[in-house]
């Protein structure tokens, strides 16, 4: 039987299937030879895992560049005096855009939450009477202690702000993005 | 259409045309793959381009220790292949045409592939479309056999004891056969003391 693309003429003249194996093994016809040869093969295999590693050590650092990143910037927002018991103080943090609302119910009680619904966004404004944070929007409502929805359709707390006084001064430390 | 290439040396006026076509082609562009060499310097300035013969068995790619030198289904020899030419120099030893030639600064064989990207498509090799004098000529068989109706075009020649068939012909006079070529005489060749000497 002859291969169609066996087209060169061994140099003894005799067919295919009377030469030795390495002919077959080794042809010299450009379509024989399109399988992929078992060094590109091995090729491939050693660079793709070389690919996967590397892909596993960016991950590592990443994770290691994340952790440093992700430490939340202390920023001083007001003199703890400047808002009267009962007040409130509409403050950016950690960026300059995240609106958040600092609530004082005390004399040595502060809270403080993003003011973005985590129903559609609106800012919450604060609602002392009832103890709430009340979102104008859709009606709904938070409780002020502890930022969990309480109405409305907001399903997941608030983002809590937490705070620290240094010397007389309220200073934001950090958030905490509950589920 | 069935496009041949015929050589026919004793045509061949050593303008060096081809050689700078040759340079011209695309798919080595900036190196000549054609040998213009001269018979026998001291006695005649006869030339004749060496292209490719393109054989049906491939001694250089027989040769090749690293599998690197393939034909394709047309029957046209290609450059060694760079993935895998180690520049061995085997290729370069072993054809019986003196063909290949290293490219020692690619670390590769790089040899006359009849224009692929050419004569693949139909047009005519770099150096037949500007050979003024027909030397290197492509084209059917019946056009070449009315342009030159004393010589035959040959493709088998005997090198020692290696039969060799190509794809590309050689114009030859009529009624000669199988040119046998005896390589071993080349070694007993006395060297020329003083060819001038008729002349005085």
């Amino acid at each position: 039987m002859k291969n169609p693309d066996q087209l060169s003429v061994p140099p003894d003249g005799r067919p295919y299937h009377d030469q030795p194996q390495w002919r077959n093994d080794f042809p010299i016809d450009w379509p024989q030879d399109e399988f992929v040869a078992r060094r590109d093969f091995t090729k491939f295999l050693v660079l793709t895992s070389f690919a996967f590693v590397a892909g596993q050590l960016w991950i590592v650092v990443e994770n290691f560049a994340r952790k440093r990143r992700g430490k939340p910037p202390v920023r001083r927002i007001a003199r703890a005096d400047a808002i009267p018991v009962g007040g409130s103080l509409v403050f950016n943090y950690p960026e300059p855009h995240d609106s958040c609302i600092v609530v004082r119910t005390g004399p040595q009680q502060y809270f403080a939450y993003n003011q973005k619904c985590t129903h559609l966004s609106c800012a919450v404004v604060p609602d002392l009477a009832r103890g709430r944070l009340h979102c104008p929007c859709h009606n709904g409502s938070f409780e002020l202690a502890t930022g969990v929805p309480l109405a409305g359709p907001p399903r997941r707390p608030l983002e809590r702000i937490t705070l620290e006084i240094r010397n007389g001064d309220l200073y934001a430390t950090g958030r905490e993005v509950r589920a | 259409m069935n496009m041949e290439f015929f050589i026919d040396p004793n045509r061949c006026i050593g303008c060096q045309s081809c050689v700078a076509a040759c340079s011209e082609c695309d798919t080595h562009r900036g190196t000549s793959m054609i040998h213009l060499q001269y018979v026998d310097r001291p006695i005649s300035v006869q030339t004749v381009p060496v292209v490719c013969m393109h054989c049906d068995s491939p001694t250089c790619a027989e040769v090749c220790p690293a599998d690197a030198i393939k034909r394709t289904d047309d029957g046209v020899v290609q450059t060694a292949r760079k993935p895998r030419c180690i520049a061995c120099n085997n290729c370069v030893l072993a054809c019986p045409f003196g063909v290949p030639k290293m490219q020692v600064e690619y670390s590769l064989m790089m040899k006359c592939d009849m224009c692929y990207d050419r004569t693949s498509v139909g047009s005519k090799p770099m150096c037949a479309s500007v050979c003024p004098s027909g030397a290197l000529y492509f084209g059917t068989r019946e056009e070449i056999e009315q342009l030159r109706p004393r010589s035959e075009p040959i493709n088998t020649f005997q090198f020692g004891r290696q039969t060799i068939t190509t794809k590309v012909h050689m114009m030859v006079p009529r009624d000669r056969g199988v040119q046998h070529v005896d390589v071993l005489s080349a070694m007993d060749e006395q060297p020329v003391d003083d060819v001038f000497e008729d002349i005085e």
